[in-house]
Protein backbone atom coordinates (compact mmCIF):
# COMPACT_ATOMS: atom_id res chain seq x y z
CA UNK A 1 0.00 0.00 0.00
CA UNK A 2 1.26 3.40 -0.86
CA UNK A 3 0.52 6.32 1.38
CA UNK A 4 -3.15 7.11 1.80
CA UNK A 5 -4.15 10.60 2.82
CA UNK A 6 -7.48 11.74 4.21
CA UNK A 7 -8.60 15.32 4.75
CA UNK A 8 -11.79 16.33 6.47
CA UNK A 9 -13.60 19.38 7.82
CA UNK A 10 -13.48 19.85 11.58
CA UNK A 11 -16.69 18.02 12.49
CA UNK A 12 -16.97 15.39 15.26
CA UNK A 13 -18.89 13.19 12.81
CA UNK A 14 -15.80 12.81 10.63
CA UNK A 15 -13.77 11.43 13.52
CA UNK A 16 -15.90 8.35 13.03
CA UNK A 17 -15.16 8.38 9.31
CA UNK A 18 -11.43 8.47 10.04
CA UNK A 19 -11.81 5.59 12.50
CA UNK A 20 -13.56 3.39 9.97
CA UNK A 21 -10.96 4.10 7.29
CA UNK A 22 -8.12 3.43 9.73
CA UNK A 23 -9.60 0.07 10.73
CA UNK A 24 -10.11 -0.94 7.11
CA UNK A 25 -6.56 0.01 6.11
CA UNK A 26 -4.99 -1.60 9.17
CA UNK A 27 -6.74 -4.89 8.41
CA UNK A 28 -5.84 -4.68 4.75
CA UNK A 29 -2.21 -4.10 5.51
CA UNK A 30 -1.82 -6.90 7.98
CA UNK A 31 -2.03 -5.38 11.43
CA UNK A 32 -2.91 -8.08 13.92
CA UNK A 33 -6.66 -8.31 14.54
CA UNK A 34 -6.19 -7.93 18.29
CA UNK A 35 -4.68 -4.47 17.70
CA UNK A 36 -7.51 -3.10 15.57
CA UNK A 37 -9.48 -1.79 18.54
CA UNK A 38 -6.36 -0.01 19.69
CA UNK A 39 -5.86 1.52 16.23
CA UNK A 40 -9.46 2.75 16.20
CA UNK A 41 -9.27 4.22 19.66
CA UNK A 42 -5.92 5.92 19.04
CA UNK A 43 -6.84 7.54 15.73
CA UNK A 44 -10.19 8.54 17.19
CA UNK A 45 -8.47 10.33 20.07
CA UNK A 46 -5.93 12.01 17.80
CA UNK A 47 -8.64 13.19 15.42
CA UNK A 48 -10.93 14.36 18.23
CA UNK A 49 -8.11 16.50 19.50
CA UNK A 50 -7.37 17.89 16.02
CA UNK A 51 -11.05 18.70 15.44
CA UNK A 52 -11.14 20.50 18.77
CA UNK A 53 -8.03 22.53 17.90
CA UNK A 54 -9.41 23.43 14.46
CA UNK A 55 -12.82 24.45 15.78
CA UNK A 56 -11.17 26.97 18.04
CA UNK A 57 -8.30 28.18 15.88
CA UNK A 58 -8.73 27.15 12.27
CA UNK A 59 -12.38 26.25 11.60
CA UNK A 60 -12.11 26.43 7.81
CA UNK A 61 -8.93 24.36 7.56
CA UNK A 62 -9.03 20.63 6.93
CA UNK A 63 -7.57 18.08 9.33
CA UNK A 64 -5.10 15.78 7.56
CA UNK A 65 -4.58 12.10 8.32
CA UNK A 66 -1.76 10.24 6.61
CA UNK A 67 -1.58 6.46 6.58
CA UNK A 68 1.71 4.85 5.70
CA UNK A 69 3.05 1.30 5.66
CA UNK A 70 6.74 1.83 5.15
CA UNK A 71 9.40 0.08 7.25
CA UNK A 72 7.26 -2.89 8.26
CA UNK A 73 5.00 -0.75 10.35
CA UNK A 74 1.59 0.75 9.82
CA UNK A 75 1.76 4.36 10.87
CA UNK A 76 -0.88 7.03 11.16
CA UNK A 77 -0.09 10.73 11.38
CA UNK A 78 -2.79 13.22 12.33
CA UNK A 79 -1.89 16.78 11.43
CA UNK A 80 -3.71 19.88 12.60
CA UNK A 81 -3.28 23.51 11.61
CA UNK A 82 -3.64 25.14 15.02
CA UNK A 83 -0.94 26.73 17.16
CA UNK A 84 1.96 24.27 17.57
CA UNK A 85 1.43 21.88 20.48
CA UNK A 86 -1.95 23.38 21.32
CA UNK A 87 -3.99 21.10 23.61
CA UNK A 88 -0.88 19.14 24.50
CA UNK A 89 -0.74 19.11 28.27
CA UNK A 90 2.53 18.74 30.13
CA UNK A 91 6.08 19.47 29.21
CA UNK A 92 7.54 19.57 25.74
CA UNK A 93 9.96 16.84 26.79
CA UNK A 94 7.14 14.36 26.68
CA UNK A 95 6.27 13.95 30.34
CA UNK A 96 2.54 14.37 30.37
CA UNK A 97 -0.03 13.87 33.09
CA UNK A 98 -2.05 10.67 33.19
CA UNK A 99 -5.72 10.58 32.33
CA UNK A 100 -6.59 10.25 36.00
CA UNK A 101 -4.69 13.39 36.85
CA UNK A 102 -6.29 15.27 33.99
CA UNK A 103 -9.78 14.29 35.01
CA UNK A 104 -9.08 15.61 38.49
CA UNK A 105 -10.45 12.51 40.11
CA UNK A 106 -9.50 13.73 43.52
CA UNK A 107 -11.59 16.82 42.93
CA UNK A 108 -14.50 17.07 45.30
CA UNK A 109 -17.33 19.42 45.99
CA UNK A 110 -20.16 20.77 43.92
CA UNK A 111 -19.42 20.57 40.24
CA UNK A 112 -19.70 23.86 38.41
CA UNK A 113 -22.52 24.18 35.95
CA UNK A 114 -20.22 23.65 33.00
CA UNK A 115 -17.71 21.40 34.70
CA UNK A 116 -18.50 18.32 32.66
CA UNK A 117 -19.02 20.19 29.42
CA UNK A 118 -15.35 20.96 28.97
CA UNK A 119 -12.89 18.11 28.96
CA UNK A 120 -9.40 18.82 30.16
CA UNK A 121 -6.98 19.39 27.33
CA UNK A 122 -4.59 16.58 26.66
CA UNK A 123 -6.83 13.76 27.84
CA UNK A 124 -6.96 12.13 24.41
CA UNK A 125 -3.18 12.16 24.08
CA UNK A 126 -2.78 10.74 27.57
CA UNK A 127 -5.04 7.87 26.58
CA UNK A 128 -3.13 7.26 23.34
CA UNK A 129 0.14 7.18 25.26
CA UNK A 130 -1.32 4.72 27.74
CA UNK A 131 -2.43 2.51 24.89
CA UNK A 132 0.06 2.64 22.03
CA UNK A 133 3.73 1.74 22.39
CA UNK A 134 5.01 3.92 19.58
CA UNK A 135 3.70 7.50 19.73
CA UNK A 136 5.27 10.84 18.99
CA UNK A 137 3.82 14.31 19.41
CA UNK A 138 5.67 17.23 17.85
CA UNK A 139 5.21 20.61 16.25
CA UNK A 140 4.88 20.28 12.49
CA UNK A 141 7.96 21.15 10.52
CA UNK A 142 6.00 21.85 7.34
CA UNK A 143 3.88 24.70 8.67
CA UNK A 144 1.92 25.64 11.78
CA UNK A 145 0.25 22.95 13.82
CA UNK A 146 0.95 19.69 15.57
CA UNK A 147 1.67 16.21 14.29
CA UNK A 148 0.66 13.12 16.27
CA UNK A 149 2.18 9.95 14.85
CA UNK A 150 1.37 6.43 16.03
CA UNK A 151 2.60 3.14 14.63
CA UNK A 152 1.91 -0.54 14.89
CA UNK A 153 3.84 -3.57 13.66
CA UNK A 154 2.40 -5.39 10.68
CA UNK A 155 2.49 -9.08 10.00
CA UNK A 156 4.04 -8.58 6.60
CA UNK A 157 2.68 -9.32 3.16
CA UNK A 158 0.89 -12.50 4.18
CA UNK A 159 -2.56 -11.02 4.10
CA UNK A 160 -2.02 -9.14 0.88
CA UNK A 161 -2.83 -10.65 -2.49
CA UNK A 162 0.15 -11.89 -4.47
CA UNK A 163 -0.82 -9.92 -7.55
CA UNK A 164 -3.68 -7.98 -9.05
CA UNK A 165 -5.41 -11.08 -10.38
CA UNK A 166 -5.94 -12.21 -6.85
CA UNK A 167 -7.68 -8.96 -6.11
CA UNK A 168 -10.30 -9.84 -8.70
CA UNK A 169 -10.70 -13.38 -7.38
CA UNK A 170 -10.21 -12.57 -3.74
CA UNK A 171 -12.93 -12.65 -1.16
CA UNK A 172 -11.39 -10.28 1.32
CA UNK B 1 -23.48 2.91 14.67
CA UNK B 2 -25.26 5.56 16.64
CA UNK B 3 -25.82 5.72 20.37
CA UNK B 4 -28.93 4.22 21.96
CA UNK B 5 -30.12 5.08 25.45
CA UNK B 6 -32.84 3.41 27.49
CA UNK B 7 -33.62 4.22 31.09
CA UNK B 8 -35.73 2.44 33.67
CA UNK B 9 -36.04 2.67 37.41
CA UNK B 10 -35.78 -0.05 40.00
CA UNK B 11 -36.47 1.19 43.50
CA UNK B 12 -34.25 4.19 44.08
CA UNK B 13 -31.88 3.14 41.30
CA UNK B 14 -32.05 4.32 37.71
CA UNK B 15 -30.60 2.04 35.07
CA UNK B 16 -29.29 3.62 31.88
CA UNK B 17 -28.71 1.04 29.18
CA UNK B 18 -26.27 2.35 26.61
CA UNK B 19 -25.67 0.79 23.21
CA UNK B 20 -23.49 1.62 20.23
CA UNK B 21 -20.54 3.98 20.11
CA UNK B 22 -19.79 6.57 22.76
CA UNK B 23 -17.45 8.99 21.05
CA UNK B 24 -16.88 12.68 20.44
CA UNK B 25 -19.95 12.73 18.20
CA UNK B 26 -22.44 10.90 20.45
CA UNK B 27 -21.14 11.66 23.96
CA UNK B 28 -23.15 14.93 24.22
CA UNK B 29 -26.34 12.84 24.05
CA UNK B 30 -25.23 10.68 26.99
CA UNK B 31 -24.12 13.77 28.91
CA UNK B 32 -27.56 15.35 28.46
CA UNK B 33 -29.24 12.18 29.64
CA UNK B 34 -27.14 12.00 32.80
CA UNK B 35 -27.65 15.69 33.54
CA UNK B 36 -31.42 15.34 33.04
CA UNK B 37 -31.56 12.36 35.39
CA UNK B 38 -29.62 14.10 38.15
CA UNK B 39 -31.72 17.26 37.68
CA UNK B 40 -34.87 15.18 38.12
CA UNK B 41 -33.59 13.73 41.37
CA UNK B 42 -32.12 10.40 40.23
CA UNK B 43 -28.91 10.22 42.26
CA UNK B 44 -28.23 6.47 42.14
CA UNK B 45 -27.35 5.53 38.59
CA UNK B 46 -26.37 2.22 37.02
CA UNK B 47 -24.91 2.61 33.55
CA UNK B 48 -25.18 -0.68 31.66
CA UNK B 49 -22.41 -0.73 29.05
CA UNK B 50 -22.75 -4.32 27.86
CA UNK B 51 -23.90 -3.23 24.42
CA UNK B 52 -21.34 -0.47 23.97
CA UNK B 53 -19.14 -1.14 20.94
CA UNK B 54 -16.75 1.74 21.32
CA UNK B 55 -15.77 4.17 24.08
CA UNK B 56 -13.32 7.07 23.84
CA UNK B 57 -11.99 9.72 26.21
CA UNK B 58 -14.96 11.98 25.54
CA UNK B 59 -17.18 9.18 26.82
CA UNK B 60 -14.96 8.69 29.86
CA UNK B 61 -15.21 12.42 30.53
CA UNK B 62 -19.00 12.25 30.42
CA UNK B 63 -19.06 9.34 32.88
CA UNK B 64 -16.69 11.14 35.23
CA UNK B 65 -18.87 14.25 34.90
CA UNK B 66 -21.89 12.14 35.82
CA UNK B 67 -20.06 10.69 38.80
CA UNK B 68 -19.17 14.15 40.09
CA UNK B 69 -22.79 15.24 39.75
CA UNK B 70 -24.29 12.32 41.67
CA UNK B 71 -21.59 12.55 44.32
CA UNK B 72 -22.60 16.17 44.89
CA UNK B 73 -25.95 14.69 46.01
CA UNK B 74 -24.32 11.82 47.90
CA UNK B 75 -25.42 9.50 45.13
CA UNK B 76 -23.63 6.77 43.23
CA UNK B 77 -22.78 5.82 39.66
CA UNK B 78 -22.10 2.16 38.99
CA UNK B 79 -21.06 0.62 35.71
CA UNK B 80 -21.99 -2.76 34.29
CA UNK B 81 -19.35 -4.06 31.91
CA UNK B 82 -17.75 -7.40 31.14
CA UNK B 83 -16.31 -6.54 27.72
CA UNK B 84 -12.53 -6.75 27.81
CA UNK B 85 -11.96 -4.06 25.19
CA UNK B 86 -13.99 -1.55 27.21
CA UNK B 87 -12.59 -2.64 30.58
CA UNK B 88 -9.09 -2.14 29.19
CA UNK B 89 -9.78 1.56 28.70
CA UNK B 90 -10.90 1.92 32.32
CA UNK B 91 -7.77 0.09 33.49
CA UNK B 92 -5.35 2.17 31.40
CA UNK B 93 -6.85 5.37 32.74
CA UNK B 94 -6.98 4.21 36.34
CA UNK B 95 -10.74 4.68 36.38
CA UNK B 96 -11.32 1.16 37.68
CA UNK B 97 -10.43 2.66 41.06
CA UNK B 98 -13.05 5.34 40.67
CA UNK B 99 -16.07 3.50 39.28
CA UNK B 100 -17.55 0.40 40.85
CA UNK B 101 -17.71 -1.98 37.87
CA UNK B 102 -20.13 -4.89 38.02
CA UNK B 103 -20.61 -7.95 35.85
CA UNK B 104 -24.40 -7.72 35.73
CA UNK B 105 -27.19 -5.23 36.35
CA UNK B 106 -28.51 -7.44 39.16
CA UNK B 107 -25.12 -7.36 40.86
CA UNK B 108 -25.01 -3.57 40.53
CA UNK B 109 -28.54 -3.23 41.92
CA UNK B 110 -27.81 -5.36 44.96
CA UNK B 111 -24.56 -3.56 45.72
CA UNK B 112 -24.49 -1.20 48.64
CA UNK B 113 -22.06 1.53 49.54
Amino acid sequence: MATVELQFGALPLHVRTARLIAAALARRIGVEESLIDEVKLAIGEACSRAVDVHRRHAPTELVTVRFDDSDDVFSISVLDAGPPLDQVAGDADGSRPTVGELLDLAGTGEPEADASLQLPSGIGLALIEGLVDDVSVAARNDGPGTRVTMSWPRLGELLLPADDDDVLDGDF
Amino acid sequence: MDLSLNTRTEGDRTIVKVGGEIDVYTAPKLREQLIDLVSSGAYHLVVDMEEVDFLDSTGLGVLVGGLKRVRAHEGSLRLVCTQERILKIFRITGLTKVFPIHSSVDEALSATE
